[in-house]
């Protein structure tokens, strides 16, 4: 006992002591870099967002790609050497940079340069150094996580759903117990004395045939049996041009399972478009190049990928790749992605669905006008921080309590697609 | 319906009302369908193969959805991001017309032109002919290729041949001619001089399509100065015109249109106004809104000129001048308020005839007008063409002495008179060629033709007005293997580099050496380049002008007035001088005052067709025979109310015979009768002239009564400045409606509970003092919203597609009822503008019969119109008070029957297309949609950048083409906004009220309360 006391003291000792040091060190270090690598959860996630839009092509944080992993870049190298080296990795090469000329060696390509800030490049590395504190783990745990985004709609559904199974049960029981009652009932009334009329009535029969035949019987058939074939028909016409599922062969078989999902590019880094124009624009070639001028071999191999080559004969021969088209609306509406990914901030998932694990990619919306407009209907409007809706919120929280919808914003009126 | 002050009428047959009118002008839609029997009365074989083929194709259809493509870039541009529209300055170099602009591009390709607000030389606004060009960039008849004798041919071979003939043609001391017209860019002049130091014998001949050379001369006699001056409309108190349609065609009507409205606006404060006086025989758009127009023939002019001068002189005190004189009571009204304003008014004449230009500068000389409206430093340049060397060239070119002869971009076979003589000499040159970028009747004659690029696709610079520089820079590449005329000059003088660099080079010696702001030249070159327009800091020196000319015997040169029939030569709005007749827009917009399109016609007074017995209505009317110095051509009536007595009207640019499929043959060509007087062209032909009936029917395409109804006094609202500065609301009718309760305003009563606008209100008002009934709108509203082009037979059915128009109303001030009266008025009536579109009532009497919702109203106040909804029913069209909703009755694009709707028929004219506007299909209705593309936009970009529309960001593209900005668009629920401010809104629980007295909606009487305000005409006469 006394000795595990002591040794618990010891122990508990050089926790603190180790605490201490270890608070020294961080004081040290942090005093030393305190005004560059902050700890602000808000620059943190400017950090998140700008490594996931520009830097995920190439980098992961504990993943070899086309450039090293970036765990614990903060400790391995100088902030200033990481500020000059993002902003213009030839130049430090061609200065002769003894870790730039190494990296080099080691990777064989030169970093893109990017025009960041200071403060800019110092959030991501606020990111990289918060995303290296965290276990290796618990990491890939969140980011699964993090996937795996569930939209939660339907509660009014599952209300009508436990009404309905209410009623039925009521309806059943009734049943039954209107059958008790009319078995109790005859069976008092055999017991009775009755004449030849009454006892036609008690002693009735079912007659099957009699009641097929009967008009009232026929004619809810006939009713009934035209209401479901209308009912197939005019679903089947909605479903005229309805192309959900269309998955055609493309020229080349791009995957978006590898890069979207496994190598988790950020939808934007292609899809330059999306937060500007109308069309999220399918990229051009130099988009692919800037990895594939790189990256060449059939993923964990070192096969030459016959698909990857097609991009270098685009390149070659200077044509275009002809893409198959996947989404298509027709020419009389209009639609755009900037409003909805930019302003109305919608994943692109919503419409587009997972994207992420889809080899092939598919049309996943039906993307018909009334899938527009129940979306258009059941959508808050995002409204927060955008001065523009500021007057129209206070204005709708004067006549009502429910969030604003974009239906509430005019989102169903012809013109808003239509012209 | 009230009864105004005065009768409004449309067209004659409105005013005389004519039976077949009156019958016509109820139903909307003139014909009852089907349309024809022969097109329609399908057979029964016909009937199995159609139900044959729709079956097959429907089974075909089943199969498979069609596959379509998404083409991304190889290498995507950094500038452009597919979507995103881009907008560049640049400058309309077309000819002898300049406007600086800036040109929105979608993908890679201009689709809409617009003024350039940093421009003193266009002041921010367009024309029709300018906004119309954008889709000549995509005319199938433009040039694809170096042609020799009409085959192809390499540039290498041209290049080669040309100058081995050039060459050998300058070895031997031969001559060698350089023909254009004005040439205004500084860096073209210096390619041109390094072609003249190759080839010594060169010489340069300018001429304008039409001549202002008068103007030129007699300022060489006057002051010295061989020079078109500039005026500034935008200080004149009174402006006294002879024969000058500054509005229309004078010189640089888009400048002086802004100019001068701005001299008319009234409000804020504002209660003073010009006056403008027109003596003028054909009725042009000057004339339409003079306050007094005074119809003269072309031979008064000069004696009532003359007697302007010794009326003004003898209130100068100085010597009168002799010569005949003509006096009336107009003119010494307008002397004396020309007298009571000078140094602030102007005198100008359309005259060609250097003496009578000379005494208008003796007038504006005394009136101390010269430094103030008239600045002689600052030269037109785009209007420098001279006549009499364009005459020594013919007479040259005719005797052989000339070697070799390059037309640059201009086409004096057609548009100059003796263009016969022209094409009938060319074969006595060793060498011809032409640079012209489309086939002419210039270039079919010359044995090369080097076609240049559209100003759309080129580098340039231009000098228009003396110290006021533009940029060009191509919004797309060569559409087809053409270059750059100034790159072959250039190449021929044995420099072989582009023009760009010459261009940027040339700059570098001079524009940026002489300029101290930037130091860097990419800087320099980027920000002139982003502004389109360059003002050297050091401009033109001050200097001042004596007036010396002896106008003693210059009066004594000018004629009286002849007792004949005279024929006045003018250019009309639309087509101009005809360089661009290929250009459907233009063909198919009507002329601003006869309201007639797709050719040209005589305009004869009324009296005159009564004489000839042609009584014209609904576009039915008769040809003569015309006889001009004996020839004689056969050419359509069309009776002009306000032409002079004694003259009659042809317009210029028609007759084309190698333009294109839409041009050729439409009307008749008015330049060989332009006659030449002592070297310069002049364009009233006094003597000669008569005109015989023939009794031949023909039909012109008039818009002028389509889409009207007469007696709705409260539709037009005007009045004089004297009423309106005691009652600014003088004019206005303010209608009542009889209740149970009594008399109320209309808008008291309402079965409906009407709109509550949170978001936005979109509102337009057009002010009918600024509109001077130009028509660039229409055009500018065509190109933005894919309006088809219909042809000539639709117009005449009535069935033009046009969302917005432009309504020509004729006056007087006899008394409503008085016939008598009014047909003497007819003479000379007084003239209203009303652009017309969809008003966007909030009690909109379309939405509420439209059977399946097609129509409908939206949270913005806009009257929504869903194509796709659409049935056709076209009962939205029957109720509409204003008329202006407009049914698809055919597939105008994708069908041979139009061929003449070029932007819709073809892959390269598909390419002006506004890819966010729908184009519209067969069977449904349409109409103006307030641009709601431009406002969706205009907010989408708002939202994006966290903040509301700032007014002025919306704008559509009627109002922004508007070179008087008589029309304004914006948010009335923005107080900020001008619209709301213009308007004065008040607003009170929820009641919105305006409380600008000039301000009011048409047919007010039937409540429908409309979205658009327009403001009462003010004329400044004396009542």
């Amino acid at each position: 006992m006394h000795t595990t006391d002591r040794l618990s003291l010891n122990v508990n000792f050089i926790a603190r002591f180790s605490a201490f040091l270890f608070f020294i060190l961080i004081v040290g270090v942090s005093s030393l870099r305190a005004q560059e690598i902050s700890e602000d959860a808000e620059v943190i996630a400017q950090g998140e967002q700008l490594f996931k839009a520009n830097c995920t092509a190439c980098h992961r944080i504990n993943e070899r790609l086309i450039g090293p992993a970036l765990r614990d870049v903060h400790t391995r190298r100088e902030i200033d050497w990481i500020l000059n080296f993002v902003k213009n990795p030839q130049k430090m090469i061609n200065s002769g940079d003894e870790i730039a000329n190494a990296l080099f060696e080691e990777y064989q390509v030169v970093m893109t340069a990017f025009p960041f800030s200071d403060d800019q490049i110092l959030s991501v590395v606020s990111y990289i150094k918060a995303e290296s504190d965290k276990p290796i783990e618990v990491a890939v745990a969140t980011t699964t996580a993090g996937d795996g985004t569930v939209v939660e709609h339907g509660m009014p559904q599952t209300y009508i759903n436990v009404i309905m199974v209410g009623l039925i049960v009521v309806l059943v029981i009734l049943l039954i117990v209107l059958f008790l009652i009319i078995n109790v009932l005859a069976r008092f009334l055999k017991e009775k004395e009755l004449d030849e009329d009454e006892r036609e009535v008690v002693e009735q029969r079912l007659n099957l045939k009699a009641l097929v035949r009967s008009n009232a019987f026929l004619g809810f058939a006939a009713f009934f049996f035209t209401a479901v074939v209308l009912k197939t028909v005019i679903d089947g016409l909605f479903t005229v041009g309805v192309q959900t599922g269309y998955a055609p062969t493309q020229p080349i078989a791009f995957s978006h399972q590898i890069h979207a999902g496994q190598y988790q590019i950020d939808c934007n880094y292609c899809h330059t478009g999306v937060r500007k124009s109308k069309s999220a624009n399918i990229p051009s070639v130099n988009i692919c190049m800037n990895c594939h001028s790189a990256i060449k071999n059939i993923p964990w191999t070192t096969n030459p990928s016959p698909e990857i080559a097609k991009i270098y004969q685009a390149v070659e021969t200077n044509t275009p790749i002809e893409w198959v088209r996947v989404h298509n609306l027709p020419d009389l509406a209009y639609f755009n992605h900037s409003q909805h990914v930019e302003v109305g901030g919608i994943e692109c998932q919503t419409c587009h669905g997972p994207v992420e694990e889809m080899d092939v990619i598919s049309q996943y919306a039906n993307l018909t006008m009334g899938w527009c407009i129940n979306c258009h209907r059941e959508t808050n409007l995002n409204t927060r921080g955008n001065a523009y809706y500021d007057k129209l919120v206070q204005l709708h929280s004067e006549v009502s309590k429910e969030p604003m919808k974009v239906e509430d914003n005019g989102g169903l009126e012809c013109a808003r697609c239509h012209y | 319906m009230e009864k105004g002050k005065k009768t409004y009428w449309k067209g004659l047959e409105q005013l005389t009302n004519d039976p077949a009118f009156v019958q016509i002008e109820r139903n909307e839609f003139p014909e009852k369908l089907p349309l024809k029997d022969e097109e329609f009365g399908a057979s029964r074989r016909d009937f199995l193969k159609m139900m044959g083929f729709s079956v097959a194709a429907a089974s075909l259809a089943a199969c498979e959805t069609p596959i379509r493509k998404a083409i991304p870039y190889l290498n995507k541009p950094i500038e452009i991001d597919p979507g995103v529209p881009g907008y560049y300055a640049s400058s309309y170099i077309n000819g002898s017309d300049y406007c600086s602009i800036v040109v929105k591009t979608r993908e890679g390709r201009p689709i809409k032109i617009e003024g350039n607000k940093l421009s003193a030389v266009s002041g921010g606004g367009t024309s029709a002919q300018v906004e119309a060009s954008i889709l000549s960039l995509y005319d199938k008849e433009r040039l694809q290729n170096p042609t020799k004798n009409g085959s192809p041919i390499t540039w290498n071979d041209l290049d080669k041949e040309v100058m081995a003939l050039l060459s050998s043609i300058s070895a031997a001391g031969g001559q060698i001619r350089i023909v254009s017209n004005s040439i205004y860019s500084p860096s073209t002049l210096a390619a041109i001089e390094a072609f003249k130091a190759k080839y010594p014998g060169t010489e340069v001949v300018t001429y304008d399509p039409v001549s202002n050379y008068g103007i030129t001369k007699a300022n060489e006699t006057s002051f010295g100065v061989a020079v078109v001056p500039s005026y500034d409309f935008s200080k004149v108190k009174t402006v006294v015109s002879f024969d000058a349609d500054f509005l229309g065609t004078w010189i640089n009507p888009i400048l002086f249109s802004k100019e001068f409205t701005k001299t008319r606006k009234l409000g804020s404060g504002k209660k003073d106004m010009s006056r403008l006086y027109s003596f003028e025989s054909n009725m042009s758009l000057t004339g339409a809104n003079a306050d007094y127009r005074i119809a003269v023939k072309p031979s008064q002019q000069g004696a009532l000129i003359v007697s302007l001068y010794n009326v003004i002189a003898s209130k100068a005190v100085v010597p009168t001048i002799g010569g005949s004189s003509s006096t009336n009571d107009a003119i010494s009204k307008a002397a004396s308020d020309l007298w009571n304003s000078r140094g602030n008014s102007l005198v100008v004449s359309g005259s060609n005839d250097p003496g009578i230009q000379t005494i208008v500068n003796g007038i504006n000389s005394l009136l101390a007008n010269y430094g103030s409206t008239i600045d002689l430093g600052k030269s037109v340049n785009f209007r420098s063409g001279n006549d009499e060397q364009m005459e020594k060239f013919i007479t040259d070119l005719s005797s052989g002495s000339i070697g070799a002869v390059i037309y640059y971009n201009c086409n004096p076979v057609y548009d100059y008179p003796k263009g016969t003589a022209i094409a009938a000499n060319i074969s006595k040159t060793s060498l011809s060629v032409s640079t012209s970028d489309r086939s002419d009747e210039t270039t079919s004659v010359v044995a090369y033709q080097a076609p240049d690029s559209h100003f759309l696709e080129s580098w340039n610079d231009a000098e228009p007005i003396a110290g006021q520089l533009s940029l060009s820079q191509p919004t797309i590449s060569n559409l087809f293997n053409n270059r750059q005329a100034q790159e072959s000059f250039l190449m021929w003088s044995g420099n072989e580099f582009t023009y760009y660099d010459f261009l940027k080079a040339n700059w570098e010696a001079t524009h940026f050496a002489n300029q101290s702001v930037e130091t860097e030249l990419q800087t320099f070159w980027d920000k002139t380049l982003y502004d389109g327009v360059f003002v050297p800091a050091v401009s033109v020196e001050e200097k001042s002008y004596e007036f010396t000319a002896d106008l003693n015997a210059t009066a004594q040169n000018i004629k009286g007035s002849g007792s004949g029939l005279e024929l006045v030569i003018y250019q009309s709005i639309a087509i101009g001088s005809g360089n661009q007749a290929n250009n459907p827009w233009l063909q198919e917009m009507p002329d601003p005052v006869t309201k007639a399109c797709w050719e040209n016609y005589l305009t004869v007074s009324q009296a005159h067709a009564v004489e000839l017995g042609i009584v014209m209505s609904e576009g039915n009317t008769q040809k003569v025979d015309l006889t001009i110095n004996g020839t004689t051509i056969s050419v359509p009536v069309v009776v002009q109310p306000g032409q002079a007595q004694g003259t009659i009207g042809l317009a210029l640019g028609y007759g084309r015979k190698k333009a294109g499929v839409v041009a050729d043959d439409l009307g008749l060509d008015a330049n060989p009768f332009v006659e030449v007087k002592s070297g310069i062209r002049n364009y009233n032909i006094t003597s000669g002239v008569s005109i015989a009936a023939t009794g031949e029917p023909y039909r012109v395409a008039h818009t002028q009564t389509h889409h009207t109804h007469m007696d709705r006094h409260s539709v037009i609202q005007e009045s004089t400045l004297a009423e309106y500065k005691e009652n600014p609301a003088a004019g206005r009718h303010f209608p009542k409606i009889s209740t149970s309760t009594g008399k109320k305003q209309p808008y008291e009563v309402s079965l409906w509970e009407g709109h509550t606008y949170t978001n936005h209100h979109w509102a337009m008002t057009i002010d009918m003092n600024s509109c001077t009934g130009c028509g660039t709108c229409t055009i500018a509203c065509q190109a933005e919203n894919n309006v088809p082009v219909v042809g000539k037979e639709e117009v005449l059915n009535r069935r033009e597609m046009s969302w917005i128009r432009i309504d020509r109303y004729y006056s007087s001030d006899a008394e409503h009822g008085d016939l008598k009266a009014l047909e003497k008025a007819s003479e000379n009536p007084e003239v209203t503008f009303q652009p017309m579109m969809c008003q966007h009532c909030n009690n909109a009497p379309c939405e509420a019969v439209c059977p399946v919702a097609a129509t409908n109203h939206s949270t913005e106040g806009l009257n929504q119109m869903a194509y796709n909804r659409c049935i056709g029913t076209r009962y939205c069209a029957n109720n509409c008070p204003y008329k202006v909703r407009r049914f698809n009755w055919f597939k105008y694009h994708d069908n041979r029957d139009f061929p003449e709707n070029l932007s819709m028929n073809n892959d390269l004219g598909k390419m002006v297309l506004n890819p966010d506007v729908t184009v519209r299909a067969r069977g449904v209705m349409e109409k103006c949609t307030m641009c709601v593309q431009r406002i969706q936009y205009g907010k989408l970009e708002a939202k994006k950048e966290k903040r509301r529309v700032k007014d002025g960001e919306v704008v559509t593209a009627c109002a922004k083409a508007c070179p008087t900005n008589a029309i304004t668009f914006g948010d009335l629920l923005d107080s900020e906004s001008k619209v709301s401010k213009s308007l004065r809104i008040e607003r009170e629980d929820n009641h919105m009220r305006w409380k600008e007295e000039r301000a009011y909606h048409v047919l007010e009487e039937i409540g429908v309360k409309p979205n658009v305000w327009y403001f009462t005409k003010i004329r400044n006469k004396e009542a």
